[in-house]
């Protein structure tokens, strides 16, 4: 905690309270899935390891698994011609977020989808015979033609398509047209702690430990996958090793281990390796996003037509959500289309900022190509084409305080010292640039159930059936917890979530699952042994009749006239000879709020360019963001830190490279898939503008941890291009990109 | 076999003023000796480009020099590769090979040699010493590495049972300027896109000898002998790097994805003769 006791603030919400599982963290004792064993009655543990296709397309014609199954420790392998058929109900939307198709299966067919799919899995007494034995495992193939490039022109599936007014009309009659593609390469959420998981059968009963983002979800897909009630699968995740939107679905590894674990008779560990999790797991993919901006010459942006291609498996149609470019500005006339390309590939999925992110790169840069063209300053354009109320809707936003982002952050980052000529500021050997960008996203509310304690030694407990997946949920959970309960927030030994799975009977989705510093997550606690104000004499009797009055401060109740006369929630217990107090919450959405509601954030970038070599350096990087209210600054930090460094590798370095002859993935490691280390993290800064969202939800928060990544990408480009002359419409910008 | 025992971690200075670098000599202690850092900067500059500050607390000279290509191919074992598999193919040559070599490369493979520290010895005109069951023996560093031909599995002249014991750097006319340079994506741990190790003894206002070599783009650790003959015997002025770096590319057959490196290769010797030799 970085303020003493005195000057905590009345609300525990807003405070900037160190997380109270950072220590578990730091010290290396926090449990992810696979650190779990004996001690959680995990005995008998063997391992399981996947073999994985070699070929992108085509139809297995035999497994030979002799030579693993006379490897001493090996307990059996597994493949589709010895698995056992699953039942494999549905699990269609809201109970899963499975997209449209049908779902790679375990071991259910002989068909290979995509290079590295899993073909079969080796289970033995250690890892090390498990891989060995891995290793062992022949497949042989008939081959069939791969098509993995979205580049090669594959015609993609019926468009999803969205209009407003006449945008070819609005384009003839413009006063100044553009046209542009852009084109983003596929990334790989890349997080630390790889999928995991730990399946344990008792009779008909599943017990997972596993690495989700969404504690219903494995238990939905389980369940279903074996044809077994939600109610026969428990799903328990403590921390997660960050995800990113990777953990949102269960991916079929966790199906195979369940599987091997039910042939076995042995709780089974599966843990991927580096190289499973590029194809194993989801990933954000590429697409080609082609704009057509007219624009009168005084920069009302008059008609935008944006026709986007993007990769999807054969099996799958994952949509992103690309509405950045309905809402963002008022233009009268709006054109789009999207449209899935179906490629020999896994499925791709959520990614940080997911479908928003890739339109911002589209849609800003190009508003930066306007600005350019018309001679007008890029937030001045921005701000002659801010919407009053939702453009695409006509409802009125419950709060979009972008103007205040762009003021707050030309002014802290000296926008106006910029010179608007490109390449016209150096520094050596090194030209200098300046870029901004814009972005939304959606705020996403689900229903959410929350159970609250307050135990007689005056502990509350929170818990919700989600998981921590490095936002701070159990921290921030436990600020909202101390200030409903009005008592005092204090870090206590078991702050910390041990056990997130009490999957409430009728909720759908748990809590609010991909934002930041919100609520109704995980489990939390907070000590309120309450304080006696000074001075003040206990007993609370007037409670009893009047209980509207009694008022609650410092985990002190008193009656509203008399604020010295009162107790603590211990005393007001131990009178009544209560345990403890318990009471189930929920929250559901009301389904038209009549409202339009988004996060916002404005994104400064300051690039030096080595255009010699090609070389791309972020200099300083300044992300302004309207996320409603902050329920704690320094896990927002940590957020906005992690998500505008997140896209520093989306717009220079991260990019998943498929050799496609095979579908091969060539750079599936930390070596060759490049993420931004410490050396190109200069001067990241993050600010919140004030205010909460009342709107939004009962907390005032819309989400941060996804706002934090759209539109760094786009104001990196545009800072390249201020810095070069130079416009690379392609992610990652390399350095062959700026050569010649 | 664990040869970490050996007393070969020695850093050591001929009385001529050569340099001897024991083969268990740590990267991070021989980039940190400031008598190397005085007098070969481009030994140190070149060690403290590679990897991270872990892997070079751990790993050694000889390792460094022995280390075996980053070609994912290479590292695939369902890829076709002559290097692992001799006569299973070449992946790389018509596959993704942005990483690959434009110079020495033969149809059998087009993979680089992924040392810096090595790009710095070739230019400094190093020989390696081996001990063996055949007794010691001396190999300048230009024959150590082998051209893949069409044996890309024969990496090294090191014979069985040979080791490193020490790599040795000659002696130097001074003043010697030297330094290295790395291209690469991003600013640290990744290897070289091109690199250039540039050490340029003048004297008199006129260059009387330099050695330049190359990383990343080569199948071995590349001298750059057309360059460096284009500088010995001029002033240090003007046109001069330029003119020197156009021949840094010669003879360069570049892939499907790595044309890039032709010019970037020419340019990257250009910027290090300048930061090494001065002027503009
Ligand atoms: C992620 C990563 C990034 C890296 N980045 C770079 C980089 O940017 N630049 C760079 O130059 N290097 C880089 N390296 C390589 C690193 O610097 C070391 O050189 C390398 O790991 C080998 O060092 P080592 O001493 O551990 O050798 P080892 O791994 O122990 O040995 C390597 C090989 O050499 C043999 N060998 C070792 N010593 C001798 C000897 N005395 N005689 C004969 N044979 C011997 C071994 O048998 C083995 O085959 C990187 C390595 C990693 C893992
Ligand atoms: S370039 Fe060399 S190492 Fe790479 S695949 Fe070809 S033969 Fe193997």
């Amino acid at each position: 905690m970085t303020r003493s006791q005195s000057m905590q603030p009345q609300s525990a919400v807003g405070a900037p309270v160190a997380r109270v599982d950072g220590r578990l963290k730091v010290t290396g004792s926090a449990r992810y899935a696979a650190d779990h064993g004996p001690a959680d009655g995990i005995e008998g543990v063997v391992h399981a390891v996947l073999v994985e296709a070699t070929i992108g397309r085509a139809r297995i014609t035999g497994v030979d698994t002799r030579a693993a199954e006379e490897l001493p420790g090996v307990l059996a392998v597994f493949h589709h011609g010895n698995a056992p058929r699953l039942p494999y109900r549905d699990n269609p939307f809201p109970d899963s977020i499975n997209p449209p198709g049908e779902r790679l299966r375990a071991f259910q067919d002989d068909r290979v989808r995509f290079f590295g799919q899993p073909v079969a899995v080796v289970v033995a007494t250690t890892p090390e015979t498990a891989r060995h034995g891995a290793r062992l495992v022949e497949v042989r193939y008939a081959a069939e033609r791969v098509g993995t490039d979205l580049a090669a022109g594959t015609p993609g599936g019926e468009p999803e398509t969205y209009g407003r007014g006449d945008v070819e009309a609005g384009l003839r009659s413009a006063e100044v047209r553009l046209e542009m593609t852009y084109r983003t390469g596929r990334n790989h959420h890349n997080a630390m702690e790889p999928h995991a998981i730990i399946a344990r059968w008792e009779g008909d009963r599943l017990t997972v430990w596993e690495k989700t983002q969404w504690v219903a979800d494995p238990r939905n897909e389980l369940a279903a996958a074996f044809g077994i009630p939600q109610e026969s699968v428990r799903c328990l995740s403590t921390v997660v090793g960050g995800a990113f939107g990777n953990g949102g679905r269960t991916w079929v590894h966790s199906v195979i281990a369940a599987l091997a674990a039910r042939e076995v008779r042995r709780p089974v560990k599966l843990v991927m390796t580096r190289k499973q999790l590029y194809s194993g797991v989801g990933y954000r993919p590429a697409y080609e996003y082609a704009v057509r901006l007219g624009s009168d010459r005084s920069g009302r942006v008059t008609a935008m037509a944006h026709d986007v291609r993007g990769e999807t498996s054969r099996y799958e149609s994952h949509a992103d959500d690309m509405a950045l470019g309905r809402m963002l500005y008022t233009t009268p006339h709006v054109a789009q289309t999207v449209s899935l390309v179906p490629l020999d590939v896994n499925t791709p999925t959520w990614m940080r900022g997911p479908g928003w992110s890739t339109a911002a790169y589209a849609l800003e840069c190009s508003m930066d190509e306007l600005a350019h063209e018309l001679g007008i300053d890029p937030i001045e354009l921005r701000l002659r084409n801010e919407p009053e109320s939702d453009p695409a809707t006509g409802s009125p936003f419950s709060t979009r305080r972008l103007r205040d982002c762009y003021a707050i952050g030309a002014r802290e980052f000296g926008w106006d010292r910029r010179n608007p000529t490109p390449g016209a500021t150096r520094d050596g050997d090194r030209l200098i640039g300046t870029g901004f960008a814009a972005g939304a996203y959606a705020t996403e509310r689900m229903n959410a159930q929350a159970y609250a304690r307050l135990d007689a030694d005056g502990r509350v407990v929170v818990q919700s059936a989600t998981s921590d997946i490095g936002p701070g949920t159990a921290t921030s959970m436990s600020q909202v917890a101390a200030d409903a309960s009005a008592c005092r927030w204090t870090p206590c030994a078991s702050t910390w979530a041990t056990r997130c799975c009490r999957p409430p009977r009728s909720r759908r989705w748990p809590g609010r699952w991909r934002a930041s510093a919100r609520p109704c997550r995980t489990r939390a606690t907070c000590c309120a042994p309450g304080r006696r104000p000074r001075g003040h004499r206990p007993g609370l009797t007037a409670s009893r009749r009047r209980p509207g009055r009694v008022v609650v401060r410092d985990g002190w109740l008193s009656v509203g006239t008399d604020p010295g006369r009162g107790e603590t929630y211990p005393q007001l217990m131990g009178r009544n000879n209560r345990s403890h107090l318990e009471v189930i919450g929920s929250y559901e959405p009301p389904e038209e709020s009549g409202f339009s509601m988004y996060s916002y954030s404005a994104i400064f970038a300051e690039v030096a360019v080595d255009a010699r070599l090609g070389l791309v350096r972020v200099r300083r990087m300044l992300g302004v963001f309207d996320a409603g209210r902050i329920i704690n600054p320094t896990l927002a930090d940590s957020q906005a830190h992690g998500g505008m460094i997140g896209g520093i590798g989306q717009a220079l370095l991260e990019h998943t490279i498929t050799d496609h002859r095979d579908g091969r993935i060539v750079n599936a490691d930390f070596a060759g898939y490049l993420l931004p280390v410490s050396a190109d993290v200069p001067d990241v800064r993050a600010i919140y503008v004030d205010g909460e969202d009342r709107e939004a939800d009962p907390i005032g928060v819309k989400g941060l941890g996804e706002i934090v990544i759209v539109g760094v990408a786009p104001a990196i480009a545009n800072a390249v291009f201020h810095a070069t002359g130079r416009r690379v419409r392609e992610l990652p910008i390399t350095p062959e990109s700026l050569l010649g | 076999m664990d040869i970490s025992a050996l007393p070969l971690g020695e850093i050591t200075f001929t009385p001529e003023g050569g340099l001897r670098l024991g083969a268990l000599a740590r990267m991070a202690d021989v980039a940190a000796d400031p008598a190397v850092r005085e007098a070969y900067p481009v030994i140190a500059h070149a060690l403290e480009l590679s990897a991270s500050p872990q892997l070079r607390n751990m790993a050694t000279i000889g390792g460094n020099v022995m280390q075996r290509t980053r070609c994912s191919y290479f590292r695939d074992v369902s890829a076709a590769c002559n290097k692992r598999a001799p006569g299973s193919g070449c992946a790389a040559r018509e596959g993704y090979n942005r990483g690959h070599a434009i110079l020495g490369t033969s149809d059998a493979c087009v993979a680089t040699h992924p040392s810096d520290l090595a790009v710095a010895l070739a230019a400094l005109d190093a020989r390696i010493h081996t001990r063996g069951p055949g007794g010691e023996r001396t190999v300048p560093f230009a024959d150590f590495h082998l051209l893949p031909g069409t044996t890309p599995d024969r990496e090294q002249d090191l014979r069985p049972g040979e080791l490193i014991v020490a790599v040795e750097v000659p002696p130097h006319p001074r003043p010697l300027a030297s330094g290295y340079l790395k291209v690469r994506d991003r600013q640290s741990y990744e290897f070289a896109l091109t690199s250039a190790a540039v050490a340029l003894h003048v004297q008199g206002g006129v260059i009387r000898s330099a050695g330049v070599a190359a990383g990343g783009v080569g199948t071995v650790p590349w001298r750059l002998r057309a360059v460096e003959q284009h500088l010995v015997g001029r002033r240090p002025a003007g046109g001069l790097w330029a003119a020197a770096a156009e021949r840094a590319a010669e003879g360069a057959r570049p892939l499907a994805h790595n044309g890039f490196k032709v010019d970037l290769l020419r340019r990257t010797v250009e910027r290090q003769l300048r930061i090494v030799g001065g002027g503009s």
